[in-house]
C-alpha cells in the first residue's frame, strides 16, 4: 500500500493474533452471558461491523446459534458534528430485532477516547430499552476522555498520542492486520 | 464530506460529486424515518426558517418534518399571515429575519431568482424551495433518488419529461441533475409550451407523447399549473388531457419496467389518470416519502461544519 511509504508503521497484530483475540472475546461473551440467551451483537460500521460478524461466525462455531448481528451508526449522535470543518458520511443503521430486554454487545475495532461508543449508546437508546450494554473492542489503546470502559478487549496496544493505530479487515482493505502509525 | 458552497439555490451549478454525495447522505436518512422514535439529535439548536410566497403543502411539511427530525427548530412564515400583506420588501424581511439569526432560510417565491437574490443578503444558509419558473432543486433530487432506488442506477436511463416544460421548474431541475448523473431526457409537450432552446441543456425535443414514451425508463408528468396559464397556451383542457394526458391505453406505448414521477399536486383526469396515478407504476407516494429523506441529507450537508467555514463559501 502507498501510504506506508509517507508514515512510519509498526505492526501490533497480525491476521492469526487478531482471530485468536476474537475466538476469545466469543467465548468470554459465552461465559460471561451464560450463552447466547438475549444476546445481540451490535458492530460500529465500517469495520466494528465487521468484527461483530465475525464474532457471530465463531459464536456460531462454538454454540450452534446464530445470534443476531447488526450495525448501530453513531455519525448522527457525535458531539463534534457544529465543530469539524465537514460533515462525516453516514454508514449504516441495521438494528435486526426489537432490543429491548436484549444484552446489546457493542463491537467496535480501536477504543481511543470513547466518544464514539458515547454516541453509540445514544443512538441504541433511540432504538428501545436493552437490559444491558457491553462493548467488545479489539484495540484498546488509552487516552480516554470520557468515563467508558470496555468489558471485552482483543489486545490493549498503550500508544502516544501522536500515533495511530488502524485495523485493517480483509473483507474492507484486503489484508488482516493492526498498525500503529507514527504521525507527526 | 462537505457541499462546496452555502446555500442549495438549484441543480446547475452542482457538481456530480455533490449530486451523489446528497443522494447517498439521504438514504441512510430514510432509515430515521422508519424509526419509532423518529428524531436524531444531529442539528440541535439550529434553527431552520420556512418562507414561502406561494402556496405549498407536500414540500414546505416536508422541509419541517425534514427539520424536526433532524432536532431542528423549524419556524414556517406564510405570506398571508405575515408583514409582506403590509407591504414590506423582501430585502427587509430579509435582513429581520437574519437578525434572529435563523441557520438556515429555505424560501420559496413565484419570481425566478428570488433565492439567489436573498442568499446576498443573509449569512445564513438559503435552500432554493421553488423560484418561478427556474429551479426546484429538492425536488430533482427527490426524483433522482427515487429512480436511483428502483432502478439501481441513472445512469444510461431514458427520461420523459411530459407536460408544460416552459413554466417547469422541476422539469428544469431534473433536465440538469438526470444528465449530470448520466441520463437521456427527452422532453415533450405542445409546441406552445416548449421554450426554444431546450436542446442546449442537453436534451431532446419532441411534440408526439407517443413518440416520449417509447422506449423511456421513466416518465414523469408535470402539473398543468392553472395558476399559471394567464394566456391559454392550448384551446382546452380536454384537448390538452386527449393529446398530453397519461392513461392506460398510452401506457401501452411503454415499456414493461417502466416507472412513473409526477411532482404533485396531480390534477386527476388532466395530465395522468386515476387509474396510472394509483397503478402499479406510479411512484408519486414513494417520491413524498423520499422528500423527507433528501431535505435531511440537504439540512445535514449544508448545517454541518462551522459557521465561519461555512462562509467562506
Amino acid at each position: 500500500m502507498p501510504w506506508r511509504d509517507l508514515v512510519k508503521t509498526r505492526a501490533a497484530m497480525d491476521g492469526m493474533a487478531i482471530e485468536r483475540a476474537i475466538a476469545r472475546i466469543a467465548h468470554e461473551i459465552l461465559e460471561r452471558n451464560k450463552g447466547t440467551d438475549k444476546l445481540v451483537l451490535l458492530g460500529i460500521p465500517t469495520r466494528g461491523y465487521h468484527l461483530a460478524l465475525r464474532l457471530q461466525k465463531k459464536i456460531e462455531e462454538i454454540e450452534k446459534v446464530t445470534v443476531p448481528s447488526g450495525a448501530v451508526d453513531a455519525t448522527l449522535y457525535r458531539d463534534d458534528l457544529g465543530i469539524k470543518k465537514t460533515q462525516p458520511s453516514l454508514k449504516k443503521m441495521d438494528i435486526p430485532i426489537s432490543i429491548d430486554g436484549k444484552v446489546i454487545v457493542m463491537v467496535d475495532d480501536v477504543l481511543y477516547t470513547g466518544r464514539t461508543i458515547r454516541a453509540a449508546m445514544n443512538a441504541l437508546m433511540d432504538f428501545g430499552r436493552p437490559l444491558a450494554i457491553k462493548l467488545a473492542v479489539l484495540v484498546d489503546r488509552g487516552h480516554r476522555e470520557l468515563p467508558i470502559k470496555a468489558d471485552y478487549i482483543g489486545k490493549n496496544i498503550p500508544t502516544s498520542a501522536r500515533e495511530g493505530v488502524k485495523l485493517h479487515l480483509e473483507e474492507v482493505d484486503g489484508v488482516n492486520e493492526v498498525v500503529v502509525t507514527e504521525e507527526d | 464530506m462537505r457541499l462546496k458552497r452555502k446555500d442549495l439555490l438549484g441543480i446547475e451549478e452542482l457538481e456530480k460529486s455533490e449530486i451523489e454525495q446528497l443522494l447517498s447522505t439521504a438514504e441512510s436518512f430514510k432509515e430515521v424515518s422508519a424509526r419509532e422514535i423518529k428524531k436524531v439529535p444531529t442539528l440541535r439548536g439550529k434553527t431552520v426558517i420556512n418562507l414561502f410566497y406561494e402556496p405549498s403543502t407536500r414540500t414546505r411539511t416536508s422541509f419541517e418534518i425534514a427539520a424536526k427530525r433532524m432536532s431542528a427548530d423549524a419556524v414556517n412564515i406564510s405570506v398571508s399571515t405575515s408583514s409582506v400583506s403590509k407591504g414590506e420588501t423582501l430585502k427587509d424581511t430579509a435582513k429581520n429575519l437574519e437578525a434572529m439569526r435563523p441557520d438556515c432560510i429555505v424560501v420559496r417565491h413565484s419570481s425566478s431568482g428570488t433565492p439567489q437574490m436573498l442568499s446576498k443578503y443573509v449569512s445564513c444558509s438559503v435552500v432554493n424551495a421553488g423560484d418561478g419558473a427556474h429551479e426546484h432543486p429538492s425536488q430533482a433530487l427527490l426524483d433522482m433518488l427515487t429512480v436511483k432506488e428502483k432502478k439501481g442506477r441513472i445512469d444510461g436511463l431514458k427520461l420523459s419529461i411530459i407536460g408544460d416544460i416552459t413554466h417547469s421548474r422541476v422539469a428544469r431541475s431534473n433536465i440538469y441533475g438526470f444528465t449530470k448523473l448520466g441520463a437521456e431526457v427527452t422532453v415533450c409537450g405542445p409546441p406552445t409550451m416548449i421554450p426554444p432552446g431546450m436542446e442546449r441543456l442537453g436534451c431532446r425535443v419532441t411534440t408526439d407523447m407517443n413518440e416520449a414514451l417509447r422506449g423511456a425508463d421513466v416518465i414523469m408528468m408535470l402539473r398543468i399549473q392553472m395558476e399559471r396559464q394567464k394566456e391559454s397556451l392550448f384551446p382546452s383542457v380536454r384537448e390538452y388531457s386527449r393529446l398530453y394526458g397519461l392513461d392506460d391505453a398510452k401506457l401501452k406505448g411503454a415499456k414493461d419496467d417502466v416507472i412513473i414521477l409526477h411532482p404533485g399536486p396531480i390534477n386527476r383526469g388532466v395530465e395522468i389518470s386515476s387509474e396510472v396515478a394509483d397503478g402499479p407504476y406510479s411512484l408519486i407516494l414513494d417520491q413524498v416519502t423520499n422528500g423527507v429523506a433528501v431535505r435531511m441529507a440537504i439540512f445535514y450537508m449544508l448545517l454541518g461544519g462551522t459557521r465561519e467555514e461555512a462562509q467562506l463559501k
